[in-house]
């Protein structure tokens, strides 16, 4: 992975687009920033938002996948028969299943749609097709399959023993262990006041966006229509296309609404391929959606982070050395297992020693993928309680030894480059000062009024986000009818985020169209125009500037026009009117230009153009957390959390905050909730395949009185709308705050997420022993 | 539990009465012996999984008659044989809540219901709360906080949250965050949801407890 071609983007070709010339972002804006309601928010909550998912058309048969029940096993035998006589099954099909012999590959790695070697539990095996999703899974059920179970390993932790199964070839390691390292972290450490080591590890979170993974197939002829429940429509298109030997003119993807993904619909799975084969034998349309136990096995995840810190300080708060090692896995293919893990401890703090070292395995699990902020959340909840570790041995405030330490450049990139721009001393400041961080610090531990066993404690952690500038390519149209209405097209997702939203506010700040004048087309590549897929923070930072362009262009045309009917040269538009800069008297209605009239429509073409040359853009956010823990029981309440965040413009005030409170309720599921438990040692199997005991944060787990402070500082060399994205930062320094604030209200440092009660009340009772 | 009894003859295979469906269910068997029914009292009928009978559902306030089969939830009837897309699907086993409907006015995950059970009760779906074109109280309040990212938890946190406000017409902070927390949404958005209710409830003390 590069930054120019990030995690994102892996398997599909990038097209270019040509250099717009760089705009000077808004000085001031009159629409873009406010708070406003999405765009598509009438369509989400009356129910008329057709998702994939929603999708009924006629005639349509359900699919189903038959996924290995092992995490390790060769396939001998499908026996079919029993099944094929199953009342409504229309089609079955395996590896022995003519047409189905094709190639598949997770990242690098070469497979087949059915390869007979199953490496993972869930690997698809067979599908069918019938007329009711029960009858398809009636004859799933009835498929008799033999199996060689194989030895397996399923522990990250024991993958390199001698004696481990061996999941490909002859090691278990995928590729070489990835070394980074600056200074001499050994002469770092002997220069340090204090030097502390420990180990943490985070286990593996599952994505579970609430729509399941899936889509609907319909063939025309040759043309293949797909609806697809995903983050990127053109991503899909891409690799159906390279799949299935069409081409991408006869693939058509659609996403309009996608109900989640947070990085698991990043990618193209083997169901789409499935669905397509499957019509295709059928003749009928298929909708073929995972059930929600398949979607814990077989679309990604975030891998679980072993890792080891050792950090050196001096008495005076600054860092002199950061050595740290981590050992992760992608699963049973390259999935990423260790991908970006180390990039908070080379990148965060200024220090000048550094070395990291990142060993990714094979394991027979389920293929990791990008998840909100890939190897953020582990490394922070290393460094982030390191941070604070260090700080209270030298009886510094764990605030003061952030600011302390702040870089001006990215230290962890070749070449040093300097950020754009960095908000990381104000989202520290101004966090700090909205939590209340200085007066909460001198408040007695325990809760007044309340019980003496509940303890309160307060913590903080900071980050910034290794992508999230975003870049090229990207095209965008639009279109001004005389009318004065507007119409939008581009090919990105609209996840959940408002970016429909924002990029309307993009195109009313420049044209003056009012929001409900303006029609939205996206996320079709038979329609829109292509995009990456809506990911890494980088989508209003890709697409926004993108939109401006074509919006831009249409202005210049618009303002052309006008001035033939005013006579004056230098205009300007303003609430629907264009109007001459220096005598304002002089003006008329857009919808009066005479030369709109006659031509009905102007069309303006963005393309989005290349990032500055040498410098690195990224987001930054610090997180402020209040917990009341029961010394008793070990349950722990998050009462109050403050998160400021350094995105440069704040685009749209309403869904920036909802953003961000989405990131921290996320983040409190992976310190406090959040385990896929693997039975490593009997069956490898997976234990927790549902919502019931693979836990997701409820209304009741997170304290309403969630703040976010917008560190709104447009970035003038970023992009010409001066934003950067937001998702990923939002998410990332939740879960060490929560650490460190359960540290300061039990004196407990827990190393290991998730800190759940069954977790806590053993340290505790483990802490009541020693004394 | 039912109201009226079943009568419909059975497409495709032999009459069943309610009693005896659920007693061939296994579970049923159980429940009606806890109710002092006996197997001579109605005599069982095995049916095949894949029978198909007749049930009438009475869906925001219209008559819906079609053919089901016996286990067919009341989930897979709305969305896919109805076209109630409103109602999402997140689990189909009672833990997220998506689907979540009104069963005579209080909400159920309609995963967990047989399409045949719910003969007899009024539903009401996301689509039921729309008057026309104009969005219900709870609906509207949702669009102005922003009580939602993605929207595919929605429509159940909008159905248990007019459910809540059935039942409690001002609900205080905790009672909201008991009355969503059968609703995950994994976006996040519950601050907001928070926020939503209170508003909500404003909406229809000034819509004069509107539906």
């Amino acid at each position: 992975m590069t930054e120019e071609r990030p995690y994102y983007v892996t398997g599909i070709a990038l097209p270019d687009t040509p250099d717009p010339g760089h705009e000077q972002p808004w000085k001031q804006t009159q629409i873009v920033g406010k708070p406003m309601c999405r765009v598509d928010a009438y369509e989400r909550v009356s129910g008329s938002a057709v998702y994939p998912s929603d999708i009924i058309l006629p005639d349509m048969l359900y699919g189903a996948i038959l996924g290995c029940p092992h995490p390790h096993a060769l396939v001998k035998t499908v026996n079919v028969a029993e099944a094929e006589k199953l009342k409504g099954v229309r089609c079955i099909i395996s590896q022995s299943t003519p047409g189905t012999d094709l190639k598949w590959s997770y990242q690098n790695a070469k497979t087949k749609l059915f390869d007979p070697h199953c490496r993972f539990e869930g690997e698809a095996v067979a599908a069918v097709a019938a007329e009711t999703p029960y009858q398809a899974w009636d004859a799933v059920n009835a498929i008799e399959v033999g199996y060689q179970v194989l030895p397996f390993v399923a522990d990250e932790r024991k993958a390199l023993e001698p004696k481990a199964a061996l999941v490909h070839g002859k090691s278990n390691r995928v590729g070489d262990v990835q070394k980074y390292q600056r200074g001499d972290v050994e002469a770092g450490f002997s220069q340090a006041d204090v030097v502390l080591e420990q180990e943490y590890r985070t286990e593996c979170e599952i994505h579970t966006p609430l729509e399941l993974h899936g889509c609907v197939a319909k063939w025309d002829g040759d043309l293949l229509t797909v609806w697809e429940s995903t983050q990127g429509v053109y991503a899909v298109q891409t690799v159906i296309a390279r799949v299935l030997g069409l081409p991408m003119a006869k693939v058509r993807v659609i996403g309009n609404y996608v109900g989640g993904g947070f990085g698991s619909k990043l990618q193209t799975r083997k169901y789409s391929i499935i669905a397509a084969l499957l019509a295709k034998k059928t003749a009928r349309p298929v909708k073929l959606f995972l059930s929600r136990e398949e979607t814990y096995l077989t679309v990604g995840n975030r891998p679980a982070g072993n890792m080891r810190l050792k950090a050196g300080i001096k008495k005076n708060g600054t860092l002199t050395a950061l050595d740290f090692s981590c050992i992760g896995t992608g699963g049973a293919y390259p999935g990423g297992g260790v991908q970006l893990v180390d990039w908070l401890i080379r990148d965060l703090y200024a220090c000048p020693n550094v070395r990291t070292e990142c060993t990714d395995v094979y394991t027979n699990a389920g293929v990791s993928c990008p998840f909100r902020a890939p190897g953020h959340p582990q490394g922070s909840w290393a460094l982030e309680q390191m941070i604070d570790a260090l700080a209270i041995k030298i009886g510094m405030d764990p605030l003061d030894v952030r600011l302390k330490n702040i870089p001006l450049y990215s230290q962890g990139r070749d070449g040093n480059p300097p950020y754009t721009t960095t908000g990381f001393k104000e989202c520290l400041e101004q966090g700090a000062k909205a939590f209340g961080w200085i007066e909460k610090k001198k408040r007695a531990k325990t809760v007044p009024g309340d019980n003496e066993h509940v303890r309160r404690g307060i913590g903080m952690a900071g980050c910034l986000w290794f992508a999230g500038g975003g870049g090229k390519p990207s095209t965008v149209i639009v279109k001004l009818f005389s009318d004065g209405s507007a119409n939008l097209n581009m090919g990105a997702s609209d996840i959940g985020t408002g970016t429909k939203t924002v990029m309307a506010m993009v195109v009313a700040e420049e044209l003056g169209v009012k929001l409900d004048d303006i029609q939205i087309e996206n996320a079709d590549t038979g329609t829109t125009q292509f995009a990456t897929p809506s990911g890494g923070s980088k989508t209003v930072p890709t697409e926004a500037p993108t939109v401006r362009a074509a919006a831009l262009q249409i202005k210049k045309q618009l303002l052309k026009m006008a001035s033939k009917d005013l006579k004056v040269a230098r205009l300007m538009i303003k609430d629907g009117r264009v109007l001459s800069v220096d005598d304002p008297s002089k003006s008329l209605k857009i919808t009066e230009i005479s030369e709109l009239k006659s031509q009905g429509v102007i069309v303006g073409v963005g393309y989005r153009g290349p990032n500055p040359k040498d410098k690195a853009i990224s987001p930054f956010a610090a997180h402020f957390c209040e917990v009341n823990v029961n010394m008793n029981t070990g349950e722990t309440e998050i009462v109050r959390f403050v998160a400021a965040q350094e995105s440069g413009r704040v685009m749209n005030r309403l869904t920036f905050d909802n953003q961000v409170y989405g990131g921290v309720t996320m983040g409190i599921g992976f310190a406090t909730t959040e385990a896929r438990i693997l039975d490593v040692n009997e069956t490898g199997k997976l234990c927790n395949r549902n919502w019931h005991d693979y836990k997701l944060p409820t209304a009741l787990d997170v304290p309403a009185d969630m703040l976010s402070v917008p560190i709104d500082r447009p970035d003038p060399e970023a992009n010409s709308t001066g934003a950067k994205g937001l998702g990923e930062p939002a998410n990332i320094a939740a879960g060490a705050a929560i650490a460190n604030a359960i540290y300061d209200a039990t004196g407990i440092r827990v190393a290991d997420t998730p800190i759940n009660p069954v977790q806590l009340s053993r340290l505790l009772a483990e802490k009541r022993k020693e004394r | 539990m039912r109201k009226k009894s079943r009568q419909d003859k059975p497409y495709g295979g032999p009459e069943v009465s309610r009693r005896g469906f659920l007693a061939t269910m296994g579970v049923g068997a159980a429940a009606a012996a806890g109710i002092g029914l006996s197997h001579a009292d109605t005599p069982s009928v095995v049916i095949g999984p894949d029978s198909i009978t007749t049930v009438s559902l009475l869906i925001n306030n219209r008559e819906h008659r079609l053919l089901v089969e016996p286990r067919w939830t009341l989930l897979f009837v709305l969305r896919e044989k109805l076209g109630f897309t409103g109602t999402k699907v997140g689990c189909e086993r009672g833990e997220c809540g998506a689907c979540t409907v009104l069963i005579d006015g209080i909400p159920r995950y309609s995963c967990l219901v047989l399409a045949l059970e719910a003969e007899g009760t009024r539903i009401t779906t996301l689509e039921g709360l729309m008057n026309g074109e104009e969005l219900g109280s709870v609906q509207q309040a949702f669009l102005e906080k922003d009580a939602f990212q993605c929207g595919y938890c929605t429509p159940g946190q909008i159905m248990a949250v007019e459910g809540l406000l059935e039942a409690i017409p001002e609900p205080t902070l905790d009672e909201i965050r008991r009355g969503v927390s059968g609703n995950l949404c994994r976006c996040g958005a519950y601050v907001n949801i928070f926020k939503a209710v209170p508003r909500a409830a404003e909406l229809k003390r000034g819509q004069g407890g509107k539906p």
